[in-house]
């Protein structure tokens, strides 16, 4: 562990020393240690790694580095053998010990654990020629594969805690702030205001004591850039915080991470922990006079604690409700003292800010969106993942460029943005330009970033349902229009997933949805008809043929829907009659089965089971 | 084991629900008398600490089971099917969702995102992580799960016989 650094000259010297082992540029193995990666078996990987290096007499002169996530979760596990990245996805244990000969020993390539692209089947060597890579912009997200996440000395190979040690001895709090306002940075968390603006009224705010806080309290459900930002560079995100306390002056910072997130808290409790040996975190800051620590404190599993009052009155000690917001945070948040919150990968954005300055940070983006975004791309797409994008990108190239499209020639039919406040895209509008404006105006909303492609098997009148579903199960329950306006909602919703819908039902809804927007207490409510209306709005068909035909067209909702056997296809394998609970598949081995609709209780066993795809959902 | 952990934390009510996870994690559920204890030593009503704990997802007032099995219920894993695989782990324990099995074993929770929705549909088992499930993949794993536990308890019977 780094002892303490007491000034700006001693960071420079141990920076020097950290650049001889450059992530970038040491010979090294890294494994994704991701939470994708982890449940595909990447530690027995990572370990098998270690002792064929060690066996074949490499562990001097070869690094092995256990990254944080990757991005490319669908991949995992994912290792990359440095400097010259050659990358192979989907490693087993059995396949270690010839890549350490033959590529880490020996330089070369090994053909038949390449990559291949899924859309033309061509192999790919090296990290950066694959798409799901080379179409990205990763300036925030980038460094995760290099770099061992609770190694200090890695992050200041990177230029870590040099944006720290810039704002802190070389700039006035207020000059930060106008940095900060100046690159345009908005929230990544949701609700997209100016993250600088915030922190100039918190400056201004009266109040000895003064709190930042992060939010990592990621619920929208297809969403999961701060775990991995959390779990692959913890002290980004301390050095964003640090700054910002210095910029609107607070001595105290708190990071509320959910609780299904434990390896990203392990990861931060270290990475706490070296920041405070080496004296980056608690007093005279580099010598600064600037003194400030950070807690870490976990969620209790409620979603609506990412709304910023809710996470206060959860920090507090109380149940996690939100309150009106006549008075600010910034000048009455946590313990009624004025409180910057600002989300993780937010905070993430802070030091390239004030590190390569605002005018370059802004080169990035579209008008009113400056800077990249981090987008979970996932559900129905061929490359599923995380994908870091300049703002203004358009979604046909976030879905067909850097996704690689949609997978088994099914066709797409909306893409779901903005989490459970979000809504759904269709077909027509991948033109559109992404960033913060633009997914308003389509009545989606940038949200925290969950990006969740869906095909023609997705119904979405069931989508809508599935968000009211969530939602009122998650609604505090606090003020009525929520409260109650979502209650009615999921029960309509249900009525017409199930067949029993009337046609005014869909205005019903829409009358519902303006009345929760105008009267809920927080955003929660106030944003929660966007998956209805949106879906209402440009899948209308949908939902009538649901009510008038009865008829689910995605072939997704149980109760109008039944399962057939094919008999051109079926050939007898006997795998579903093995696999039905029911006992309602029959047939001779080798002759074509038989599905009794009436007594299908629509599981979908026979479906996972059948490898020969003779059965049908319709 | 109360004491210890009062004894982490600050002795005001910024340490509730951080005391509150801890005694979950340890016990598994949220004991009464625990509570009534918390309630005196943070000088905090028992109303208040009944309010907190009944408010957050990870805190329960009943047993938990041995074994928490949680189906994530997230839009990535909604669109391919996740209803199915909590429906499957249902019907082979014979619970529904939030339940606890009969003896103790099993705790079923679907849950609204666990953050892994590349790899979706995801059920993670005790804090272990499964992608990529389908329905029969669920049964198996269930299966399996069973078949350790019953080992794991006639092995512990023979070693005290």
């Amino acid at each position: 562990m780094i002892g303490r650094i007491t000034d700006a000259a001693a960071l420079e010297n141990l920076r020097a020393e950290a650049i001889v082992d450059h992530p970038e540029r040491r010979r090294s193995v890294t494994v994704c240690g991701g939470t994708g990666c982890q449940a595909a078996g990447c530690a027995e990987v990572g370990e098998a790694l270690r002792a064929e290096l060690a066996a074949q007499g490499l562990t001097d002169t070869v690094k092995l580095v256990v990254t944080g996530c990757n991005g490319f979760c669908e991949q995992g596990p994912i290792v990359v053998v440095r400097p010259d990245d050659v990358f192979y996805p989907k490693v087993k244990v059995a396949d270690v010990k010839e890549i350490v000969g033959t590529t880490v020993a020996g330089g070369e390539i090994i053909e038949r654990l390449l990559y291949r692209n899924p859309v033309d089947g061509e192999l790919i060597a090296h990290e950066q020629q694959i798409p799901f890579y080379g179409e990205q912009t990763r300036r925030i997200f980038g460094q995760n594969g290099y770099i061992d996440p609770v190694n200090l000395t890695d992050y200041l190979a990177i230029d870590g805690y040099a944006a720290m040690s810039k704002a802190l001895l070389d700039m006035k709090p207020d000059e930060v702030i106008e940095e900060v306002v100046a690159s345009g940075l908005r929230g990544r968390g949701g609700g997209g205001f100016l993250a600088g603006r915030k922190w100039r009224s918190c400056r201004a705010a009266a109040g000895e004591h003064k709190y930042v806080i992060c939010n990592a309290d990621e619920g929208d459900p297809g969403a999961f850039m701060d775990r991995s930002l959390l779990e692959g560079n913890p002290h980004g995100i301390i050095e964003g915080l640090i700054i910002g306390a210095w910029a609107i002056g607070a001595d105290e910072g708190f990071v509320y991470v959910r609780h299904e997130y434990p390896l990203a808290v392990k990861r931060l409790e270290e990475a706490l922990e070296q920041a405070r040996a080496a004296g980056l975190l608690g007093d005279d800051i580099l010598g600064s006079g600037f003194s400030f620590d950070i807690r870490i404190s976990r969620g209790g599993g409620a979603f609506v604690c990412g709304e910023s009052t809710a996470l206060m009155a959860s920090l507090e000690g109380q149940a996690g409700e939100p309150r009106a917001k006549y008075v600010h945070t910034v000048e009455q948040g946590l313990f009624d003292r004025p409180t910057t919150l600002n989300n993780v990968e937010t905070w993430a954005n802070v030091p390239p800010i004030i590190l390569g300055g605002a005018a370059e940070y802004a080169s990035i983006g579209s008008e009113g969106s400056k800077g990249t975004k981090i987008f979970s791309l996932v559900g129905q797409i061929n490359n599923t993942g995380l994908v870091e994008v300049p703002m203004g990108i358009t979604l046909r190239e976030i879905v067909y460029g850097v996704g690689g499209g949609i997978p088994g020639g099914r066709k797409f039919k909306a893409v779901q943005t903005g989490g459970p406040s979000g809504g759904c895209i269709p077909e027509g509008m991948l033109g559109l330009e992404v960033d913060f404006q633009k997914l308003t105006e389509v009545g989606s909303m940038m949200g925290s970033g969950g990006m969740i492609v869906m095909d023609e098997t997705t119904c979405m009148v069931d989508v809508a349902r599935y968000f009211i579903a969530f939602l009122k199960e998650e609604s505090c329950g606090k003020c009525v229009p929520c409260r109650e306006g979502l209650k009615t909602a999921l029960d309509i919703l249900t009525r017409i997933t199930e067949g029993r819908g009337v046609l005014e039902d869909i205005d019903l809804l829409l009358e519902i949805g303006d009345w929760m927007s105008a009267s809920s207490l927080c955003a929660l409510g106030g944003s929660a008809a966007n998956p209805v209306a949106s879906t209402i709005r440009y899948f209308r068909d949908e939902y009538e043929a649901h009510i008038v035909e009865r008829r689910c067209p995605a072939g997704a909702c149980r109760e109008l829907i039944t399962y057939s056997i094919d008999p051109e296809i079926c050939n007898g394998c006997h795998a579903c009659v093995k696999a039905c609970p029911e006992a309602c598949i029959t047939g001779e081995t080798r002759h074509v089965h038989n599905l009794d609709a009436d007594s299908c209780i629509k599981c979908g066993a026979c479906l996972s089971a059948c490898r020969h795809h003779a059965i049908s959902r319709k | 084991m109360l004491e210890q952990i009062l004894s982490r934390y600050p002795q005001d009510r910024t340490s509730l629900v951080m005391i509150l996870q801890d005694l979950q994690s340890e016990f598994g559920y949220l004991p009464q008398d625990a509570l009534e204890e918390i309630s005196t030593r943070l000088e905090i009503s028992r109303a208040q600490v009944y309010s907190v704990a009944t408010f957050y997802n990870v805190l329960s007032l009943k047993p938990r089971g041995r074994h928490l099995i949680r189906v994530c219920m997230g839009t990535a894993c909604h669109v391919r099917q996740g209803s199915l695989i909590l429906a499957a782990a249902e019907r082979e324990l014979g619970i529904k969702d939030g339940e606890t099995s009969a003896d103790g074993e099993f705790t079923l929770q679907s849950v609204g995102c666990v953050g892994a929705c590349a790899i979706g549909p995801v059920v993670e088992v005790d804090e272990e992580h499964f992608g990529h499930m389908n329905v029969q993949k669920m049964s198996r794993l269930i299966r399996k799960i069973k078949k350790r536990a019953a080992s794991d308890t006639t092995s512990a019977g023979e070693e005290r016989s």
